[in-house]
């Protein structure tokens, strides 16, 4: 009896340094590094009152830690600048800006994001419980909200990608709409 | 009854008169003593603003210390706590929620409200537009918000609506409350009920605040709890307390040094009491007059009394000191012409600021012109019935060779003083360009820390500065509204060609009721949207089926009463209408405020000012006024001192009938004025217009002394008490302007800066360049 949970003690021990090769801080890490970049997107919304997904795509880019350009080409020109807390969305001759701390919906959106890009697992652990499957070169981040709040709108969050790249984000709403945004990075010299 | 009885009967009755009448004078010490006096329309909307403007009532307030956490906490206690009370219409924090009110409204009345709601919008082909564009709007990250409210406004008139608004620059947020840029404070905008220009309700509001952020900090357990509050109304009660404070040490150390040179020469309080009686009759009076003539009494003007003090009392020791031996008879033939000459050249100095249209000024001259001239024929008809003819003043004699020996010393230095003065003419010349402050701001009795400190906080705060504004005045409120809408439409054109970066408007939120009809009749009767929405979603990925909110919306949008200024009560728009539409006695007036493209400093006026001509919009720039107000101000000013000096050579040239004199009393004078400006400009001062008064003060008041050296060459003699006498008037003149040299009110400082030396200096060179003994 005891030995045999020596024997399980052993093989957790033996274990350990193998799950310890690729976990949530070391996935962080890996983003962290990322200082920023461009990416080719595109998006599908699967919506319910619509009888067809509404793709868009275009271009993104990032600059740590906390600027985000999303430059939409189609269906429509438009560009999505996250600067710090202040949203600015320019369509047209509209131009939007949302402070974001009125805006828990959009905060938890971007937040994932943000998060994510930036490997700030602070910053995501305060509103998601984080899940991680798969290696280094191949990861999926499940994020499941954890405030009451976000998780009437949103049910989770998953982000693949490899090494410190994000290549897509699927992003389930409560509603049981979805959206997943898939990220092509670009390479520049 | 005996005749220093009555005489002292009369005064009597006169001060208890005058008592009664300040008694119940108003006092005030707001922005009221610079604004103009006869305003031209442009100024007129200055005026307004200062006075009854939004922004007057706008207080910033940021909570320092403690966590991020804390002082969220506190900001949200204290919003919690300053809405339940009436003194406080809204109070901004940036805490969620806060904006639920006037989003409901919006979109409740948002067929009304949208700009884009027209007929065409509800045919078949602009229904499918709207609908594809708010389908494709959806793939945008903005889509997540509007998807809930997409099946009951699917043309996506909601969206029109916050587009329109000013987002703007908006504050920081921590912990869900505004914070600063450097997040190290949270932030509110808090707006009271009373007028910026109500002062004592300003105060009150002030002190209300500190005291509910006092006890927020308590619940919240926050113990470095700091708060800082600027706006307009802090400004003003400031500055009241400044001023308030000003006058009664100003007057207390300028009384209180007179009095000991008195009690030096008079070495008796029976002679004191009866020497200052002028000077109380006088102050007094120019209460009165002031009081009577403008209704209201500026705390500044009242300032000055200290100045008024140290020259009003000059007459009484003319009085005493010269008339000792003589008795009055003879004091009266021999002195009083000259003394009444220099009371007269006073007086004109003073006169001349009447005239000014900048009511401060005006009510500074009337006030010393009234205490001056009271004063002395106090000194003249009351004080020799009262003193009687006995007040043997201690023997001042032996004061007289050493003032003897220093006037000779003064004519050695005739020359040198000369040189001095064309080097500090010289210098005046050289630096003329940077000698003048170039706007009003030189008269603002605001600190230039709490200016900072006001900066700081609308920085932080992204508070509108409402320099750019279109004014419009209507009979009624429909009309109003219904001009702002055509200067909106011209507006709309400036901001699509980038030319303005947008704009407010009352009639965004509460639109003219011809409008609201015009939009309501574009509405399409439920059956006829039915069929068309049909028609225009057939490819569409949002089927008709699936829109029926959408005609539901419509149908109550047709048969809902029109929005009036009460719909909007409960809503922070009510706000934003309240202070862009206001009723003036004469009618409505509208401002829609400007804003310059994104990341431009200034707007390009001239496009402005053309695309408004027609509209019967006024286009202003605040600033611009400002600027030119004050230039209006320099400028009336310099004409005044011109016409004060004039009339004051006029005047001495008809007395003294001879050119020689003129010459000899002007001389002292003018070279004092230039001494005293090079001086005050080479201490690191920059002039402003009250300095230029100043100078024409050192020109009234000096002449005083000059004239008794001008008397002394007619008779060729100067006795003792004469020379002694002068010498106490010009130390309590400049005791009393030196006085005001003191005071942190620009006003009082630069009147006191270049008067008090100035007196001293008039003196000084009127003996320099006096006729030598046995010349």
């Amino acid at each position: 009896m005891i030995k045999r949970l020596l024997g399980c003690l052993f093989l957790l021990i033996l274990a350990l340094p193998a799950s310890a090769a690729f976990d949530v801080g070391q996935l962080m890490t890996d983003l962290a590094r990322n200082k920023g970049g461009k990416a080719k997107f595109t998006e599908k919304k699967y919506i319910s009152l619509l009888d067809k997904p509404v793709v868009s795509s275009g271009e993104m880019s990032y600059t740590a830690p906390d600027r985000l350009e999303k430059r939409t080409l189609v269906p429509k020109v438009e560009t999505l600048l996250l600067d710090k807390d202040i949203l600015s969305i320019e369509r047209e001759k509209q131009k939007l800006s949302i402070n974001l701390a009125n805006q828990p919906e959009a905060l938890a959106f971007v937040d994932s994001i943000r998060g994510t890009l930036s490997g700030n697992r602070a910053a995501l652990e305060k509103n998601y419980a984080l899940h991680l499957s798969g290696n280094a070169d191949k990861w999926v981040l499940t994020l499941l909200p954890s405030d009451q709040k976000i998780s009437a709108l949103v049910l989770r969050i998953t982000v693949s990608g490899s090494r410190g790249l994000v290549r897509s984000i699927e992003y389930l709403q409560a509603d049981g709409d979805r959206s997943v945004l898939n990220m092509e990075p670009i390479e520049t010299k | 009854m005996s005749a220093a009885a009555r005489a002292f009967l009369i005064w009597l009755l006169a001060m208890l008169a005058g008592a009664i009448v300040v008694w119940n004078s108003h006092f005030s010490a707001d922005m009221s003593f610079f604004l103009p006096g006869r305003p031209s329309a442009a100024q007129q909307v200055l005026v307004d603003q200062l006075k009854e403007g939004v922004v007057t009532r706008l207080l910033m307030v940021a909570i320092a210390g403690g966590d991020a956490a804390q002082r969220a906490a506190a900001s949200r206690q204290l919003r919690g706590r300053l809405e339940k009370l009436p003194e406080f219409v809204a109070i901004q924090n940036g805490q969620a929620g806060s904006l639920d009110a006037d989003r409901d409204f919006l979109f409740r009345h948002r067929y009304l409200l949208s700009p884009a709601v027209k007929p065409e919008r509800f045919t078949v082909d602009g229904l499918r537009a709207s609908i594809a564009n708010s389908v494709d709007l959806l793939a945008s990250p903005a889509g997540m918000m509007i998807k809930p409210l997409l099946p009951r406004d699917p043309t996506g008139e909601m969206i029109e609506l916050l587009s329109g608004l000013n987002a703007g620059a908006q504050p920081n947020t921590q912990e869900g409350v505004w914070a600063s840029r450097d997040g190290q404070r949270a932030m509110l905008l808090i707006q009271s009920a009373a007028l910026g220009s109500d002062t004592d309700a300003q105060e009150q509001a002030i002190a209300t605040i500190r005291s509910q952020f006092a006890e927020s900090a308590q619940y919240a357990g926050f113990s470095d709890a700091r708060i800082v509050i600027s706006g307009p109304g802090v400004f003003a009660v400031t500055s009241r307390e400044t001023i308030k404070s000003e006058v009664s040490k100003l007057s207390s150390i300028s009384t209180l040094a007179i009095i000991a040179v008195l009690f030096f020469v008079y070495r008796s309080a029976r002679l004191l009491s009866l020497g200052l009686l002028p000077v109380v009759s006088g102050a007094l009076a120019g209460i009165v007059a002031v009081s009577l003539a403008y209704g209201t009494v500026f705390g500044i003007t009242v300032g000055f009394g200290s100045a008024l003090i140290g020259e009003a009392v000059d007459y009484s020791i003319y009085y005493f000191v010269q008339s000792g031996r003589l008795g009055a008879a003879e004091w009266r033939a021999r002195f009083w012409p000259t003394i009444r000459l220099g009371v007269l050249t006073s007086v004109c100095g003073f006169a001349a600021l009447l005239f000014s249209g900048f009511p401060g000024l005006a009510q500074l001259g009337l006030y010393s012109l009234s205490g001056v001239l009271t004063a002395a024929l106090v000194t003249r008809f009351i004080l020799p019935a009262l003193a009687g003819n006995d007040h043997p003043v201690r023997d001042l004699s032996h004061l007289a060779p050493p003032l003897k020996q220093g006037i000779r010393v003064l004519q050695g230095l005739r020359w040198p003083v000369i040189l001095l003065t064309a080097a500090a003419l010289t210098v005046l010349v050289i630096d003329r360009h940077q000698l003048w402050h170039p706007n009003l701001s030189a008269l603002s009795t605001v600190s230039a820390e709490d200016s900072a400190t006001d900066m700081a906080l609308r920085a932080d705060i992204g508070a509108p500065d409402s320099r750019y504004m279109a004014v419009i005045t209507a009979p009624d409120r429909e009309a109003a509204l219904q001009a702002a809408e055509r200067a909106g439409q011209q507006l709309d054109a400036l901001v699509a060609k980038g030319i303005i970066g947008g704009y407010d408007s009352p009639a965004r939120f509460l639109p003219s009721q011809a409008t609201q009809a015009a939009r309501r009749a574009s509405l399409p009767a439920s059956d006829e949207l039915a069929a068309r929405l049909q028609l225009a979603q057939a490819d569409s990925p949002l089927a008709a089926n699936k829109l029926a909110p959408f005609l539901d919306e419509v149908a109550k949008a047709k048969e809902q009463g029109a929005i009036t200024r009460e719909t909007l009560n409960g809503t922070s728009l009510a706000l934003a209408v309240d202070s862009l539409l206001m009723q003036r006695p004469n009618g409505w007036s509208v401002l829609l405020p400007l804003r310059p493209p994104a990341g431009v400093k200034g707007v390009d006026i001239e496009p402005v000012r053309a695309k408004l001509a027609g509209s019967g919009a006024l286009f202003i720039d605040m600033k611009f006024e400002f600027d030119r107000l004050y230039n209006d101000y320099l400028d009336e000013a310099t004409l005044l001192s011109l016409a004060g000096f004039a009339a004051i050579v006029a005047l001495l040239a008809v007395t003294l009938r001879s050119p020689r004199r003129l010459g000899a009393v002007l001389l002292p004078l003018l070279l004092a004025v230039i001494l005293v400006i090079a001086g005050v400009h080479l201490a690191g001062e920059q002039l402003h217009l009250m300095h230029l008064i100043g100078m024409l003060l050192i020109v009234a008041v000096g002449s005083n002394y000059a004239l008794f050296f001008d008397r002394a060459g007619k008779e060729h003699r100067l006795d003792a008490p004469t020379l002694a006498s002068m010498a106490i008037a010009n130390l309590t003149t400049a005791i009393g302007f030196g006085t005001l040299a003191l005071s942190s009110v620009p006003v009082l400082h630069a009147v006191g800066i270049t008067v008090g030396p100035g007196a001293v200096l008039a003196l000084l060179l009127a003996a320099c360049f006096s006729e030598r003994e046995g010349e």
